[in-house]
C-alpha cells in the first residue's frame, strides 16, 4: 500500500530529528573527551577540538587563547615583570605606567603596542604543575595558527590517572606524592581485570547453572517440582533493597566483603528469571528426542548435555549476553561489597574518579566514560540479533 | 514409590544449585530482613528486638516522606512520559522505512550504557555554566525574556532533569513495543481499511487493544524500576547519599542505602525496604486487577 508523500516526509523528518536527539549526547561525550581542558569550559562551547600555535619569544609553541582585548593597550616591563596596561594608564613620554588605577606610576619600559581585538595567548601545558613559568604574549588573531586537533592522548591520560595518580605525577612535572596509601599501585588495568573477571566468571556460571536448573524444571517430573517452581517465580517480585542488608551480612559471615566473590559466585546458583527463560525454551524441544536418547541408554545428564544443550544455543546466548552486560554495568553491587581500590570494577572506579584529587576535569571524565561505554556498544554491534531477539522474547533486560 | 524417589533424586540433582541459591541468597535474606525491620541492628553488633519502633520512627521521619515524595514525583513523570516516548518511537520504526536497523540501534543503545557513565555524561550536559543543553536553550529562551535553569544545581529543576535523562533510556521498552506491534495481525488492518477506517481509528481500536498486554508489562516494570532508582541520583549528588541539591534528589533507594551503609541503621533500612516491597506488591496487584478489565490477551 503506497503512502502519501507527506506522511513519508513526516515519518523521515521525525526519525532524523529524534535520531539526532538520541545521538547528540554520544557525540558530545566523544567531542569533550577529545578536547584540551580549556576548550571544555568555553561558553559558547568549542565544538570541534582545536589546537592553536603562535610565536612566543621567537619559538613557535602551542598556546591557549585566554581572552580577547577590549581596548588598545601596551605591554610594558615594570618592577621586573611584564604587564599589560591600558593606554590611559601609560605615559609614553615619561615611561611610566600605573599597574592599577590607584597605584602610583612606576618606571615602565615599553615592549609592545597591542590593539583591541588581539588575543592574549599562553603557552599550553597539561595540568597545573608549570603554571607559573609559562610564556605569554598578546598577538593579533592573524598570528594564531588554528587547526582541528583531537587529543587522543586524553584517553591515555585518563587511563593513567584513573588509578589515583594526578596528571602532574604522570607527566613527571612533580615528583610522586606518597599520599595514596597502600593502594597507590592500582591502575586502570586492575579495574579492567576485575571487571572482566566478574563478567566472565559470572556469565559462565549463569549459563551453566541456569541451564542445569531449568532442565530439572522443564524436562523432569518429580514430586515438589511445581511448588518449587511457583516459589521461584514468586522471588522475582522481591526488590533488591529487601535483600541488600541481609545479603551484606551473609557475605560478611563468609568473609567475602572486600573481594570480588559476592559479584560472581551467586550467579553460579541460578536466578529466577533466567531459570524461567530457559525452562520456556527447553519445553519447546520435542519430548521424542529425549525418549529416543533414553531408549539408547543415555542418562539424564547425557540427554541434558548432548541433546538439549546443543539445541538451546539461542537461549544460552541470550542469558550469557544479558548477564555479561548486567555485570559490566552493575554499580550498586560493587559499591556495596568492594572496599579496597585494588578490587574496584570499572563502574565504581569511574564514580571514584569523579571526585579524585579534588575533582577530575570534564575532558578526562568523558574520556574515562567513553572507555567504559565503548565495549558495551561494540558488544551490541557484534551480537545485535541476539540482543533484539532476547529483549523481544523476554521483555526484560539484564 | 521407588520410582518417585528416583525421580525426586534426579529432579533435585539438577536443581540442587538453585535450592541452595534460593535458600542462601533469597529466602534467608527475605526472612532475615523481616526480622531486622523489627530490630536495632548495625551489622557490628547482633540485632536487638525493638518491636515496631523502626516503623513508628519512619512515620515521623521527614526525610523518609521527602524521599517517598521525590520518588513518586520521579515515577509519576518518568513512567508515563517514558511509555509515550517509547511507544511513539516503536510506532515510527514500525513504518516501512529505510535504515530501520540504524535508527533502532540508535534509539536502543542509550538504554544499555552503564548508568554510571551515562549519569556522568548527563551531569556534564546539564552543567549550568558550560552545558550543551543550556547552550541550546539560552538563545531560544532569551526570545521570550527567560533564562534556562541551572538544572541539577537547582532544587526545583533537578528532578525534571533526571526525568529528561530517563527518557534517553527508553530504548529497551521501545524494542518490546516494537515486537508487540509486529505481532498485531495484518488482517485486522486490512479489514479496517475496507471499512474505511482512518489511521487514528485504526490505532485506537486495533493497535492499542492488541498491544495492551505489552503496555501493561512495560508500565508495571517501569514503575517498579522507577521506585528503585538509585545510581543516577547517587552520581549526581557527587557520590553521596545526601540527594543534593537541598535533598531534591533524595530518592527512596538512596535514602535507604545511606541509612543502611553510611548510618549503619540496618534495621531502619530493612523497615524501609519492606514498605517498598509492600508498595510494589500492592501496585502489581492493582495493575493486575485493572488489566483484567482493560488488557486483551485473546488474539
Amino acid at each position: 500500500m503506497p503512502r502519501p508523500a507527506t506522511t513519508r516526509f513526516v515519518v523521515y523528518g521525525l526519525l532524523f530529528t529524534l535520531g539526532t536527539l538520541f545521538a547528540t549526547p554520544f557525540v558530545w561525550l566523544v567531542l569533550t573527551a577529545l578536547k584540551p581542558v580549556e576548550q571544555t569550559t568555553k561558553f559558547p562551547p568549542v565544538f570541534i577540538p582545536r589546537a592553536y600555535h603562535a610565536e612566543l619569544d621567537g619559538r613557535s609553541v602551542e598556546v591557549t587563547k585566554d581572552y580577547i582585548l577590549t581596548q588598545d593597550a601596551v605591554i610594558v616591563e615594570a618592577a621586573g615583570m611584564r604587564h599589560v596596561v591600558s593606554l590611559a594608564h601609560f605615559d609614553d613620554a615619561a615611561s611610566t605606567a600605573r599597574l592599577s588605577p590607584d597605584a602610583p606610576p612606576l618606571h615602565a619600559r615599553l615592549l609592545k603596542r597591542v590593539q583591541a581585538g588581539d588575543w592574549r595567548v599562553t603557552e599550553r601545558a597539561e595540568g597545573f604543575g608549570r603554571a607559573g613559568s609559562l610564556a605569554w604574549d598578546i598577538v593579533p588573531e592573524s598570528a594564531i595558527d588554528a587547526h582541528v586537533k583531537p587529543r587522543w592522548e586524553n584517553f591515555a591520560l585518563a587511563i593513567a590517572t584513573i588509578g589515583g595518580r594526578s596528571v602532574e605525577e604522570v607527566q613527571g612535572t612533580v615528583s610522586t606524592v606518597h599520599s595514596h596509601g597502600a593502594d597507590s599501585d592500582v591502575t586502570f588495568w586492575d579495574f579492567l581485570t576485575n571487571t572482566l573477571l566478574v563478567c566472565v566468571l559470572g556469565t559462565v556460571g549463569a549459563v551453566l547453572s541456569n541451564a542445569l536448573i531449568a532442565y530439572g524444571f522443564a524436562r523432569l517430573k518429580w514430586p515438589g517440582r511445581d511448588i518449587l517452581f511457583a516459589i521461584t517465580l514468586g522471588t522475582m517480585m522481591v526488590p533488591f533493597p529487601v535483600l541488600m542488608v541481609p545479603l551484606y551480612g551473609v557475605f560478611k559471615e563468609l568473609g567475602w566483603i572486600g573481594t570480588l566473590l559476592p559479584l560472581w559466585v551467586p550467579a553460579w546458583f541460578g536466578s529466577a528469571f533466567n531459570i524461567f527463560l530457559m525452562r520456556q525454551f527447553f519445553r519447546t524441544i520435542p519430548e521424542d528426542l529425549s525418549e529416543a536418547a533414553r531408549i539408547d541408554g543415555c542418562s539424564e545428564w547425557q540427554i541434558f548435555w548432548k541433546v538439549i544443550l546443543p539445541l538451546s544455543k539461542p537461549v544460552l546466548a541470550v542469558v550469557a549476553l544479558f548477564h555479561f552486560l548486567h555485570a559490566w554495568n552493575d554499580f550498586m553491587g560493587p559499591l556495596l561489597y568492594l572496599t579496597k581500590r585494588s578490587t574496584f570494577t570499572l563502574a565504581v572506579a569511574l564514580q571514584n574518579y569523579q571526585t579524585q584529587n579534588g575533582g577530575t576535569p570534564w575532558h578526562f571524565l568523558m574520556a574515562a566514560s567513553t572507555i567504559v561505554i565503548v565495549p558495551v556498544i561494540l558488544l551490541f554491534f557484534f551480537t545485535q540479533k541476539t540482543f533484539i531477539r532476547g529483549i523481544a522474547t523476554t521483555g526484560m533486560k539484564g | 514409590m521407588a520410582q518417585s524417589r528416583r525421580q525426586l533424586r534426579a529432579g533435585l540433582g539438577f536443581t540442587a544449585l538453585w535450592v541452595v541459591g534460593l535458600g542462601v541468597f533469597t529466602a534467608y535474606p527475605v526472612l532475615a530482613s523481616v526480622y531486622y525491620s523489627f530490630c536495632d541492628y548495625s551489622v557490628l553488633t547482633s540485632p536487638l528486638w525493638i518491636g515496631t519502633e523502626n516503623y513508628q520512627r519512619l512515620w515521623q521521619d521527614d526525610l523518609f516522606w521527602r524521599a517517598l515524595r521525590n520518588t513518586l514525583y520521579f515515577a509519576v513523570f518518568s513512567v508515563p512520559l517514558g511509555a509515550i516516548a517509547s511507544l511513539s518511537l516503536a510506532l515510527l520504526l514500525n513504518q516501512e522505512v529505510r535504515g530501520r536497523p540504524v535508527f533502532r540501534a540508535l534509539f536502543y543503545l542509550p538504554s544499555i550504557v552503564p548508568a554510571v557513565a551515562s549519569s556522568m555524561l548527563w551531569l556534564w550536559i546539564f552543567n549550568g555554566q558550560y552545558g550543551l543543553l543550556n547552550f541550546v536553550l539560552t538563545p531560544i529562551l532569551s526570545l521570550i525574556g527567560l533564562q534556562p535553569p541551572i538544572w541539577l544545581a537547582d532544587p526545583n529543576w533537578a528532578k525534571p532533569a533526571l526525568v529528561m535523562m530517563s527518557l534517553w533510556g527508553v530504548g529497551n521498552s521501545m524494542i518490546i513495543y516494537l515486537a508487540g506491534l509486529q505481532d498485531v495481525p495484518k488482517e485486522l488492518y486490512e479489514s479496517a481499511d475496507i471499512d474505511g477506517a482512518g489511521p487514528w481509528r485504526k490505532f485506537w481500536h486495533i493497535t492499542l487493544p492488541c498491544i495492551s498486554p505489552v503496555i501493561y508489562f512495560n508500565v508495571l516494570m517501569g514503575t517498579i524500576g522507577a521506585l528503585q532508582v538509585f545510581t543516577q541520583a547517587f552520581i549526581m549528588s557527587g557520590g553521596t547519599d545526601d540527594g543534593s541539591p537541598a535533598r531534591s534528589t533524595l530518592f527512596y533507594a538512596l535514602y535507604l542505602f545511606g541509612q543502611a551503609f553510611y548510618q549503619l541503621r540496618m534495621g531502619y533500612a530493612s523497615a524501609m525496604a519492606w514498605i517498598l516491597f509492600v508498595m510494589i506488591v500492592t501496585l502489581t496487584w492493582l495493575a493486575t486487577k485493572l488489566s483484567a478489565k482493560h488488557v486483551h490477551y485473546n488474539r
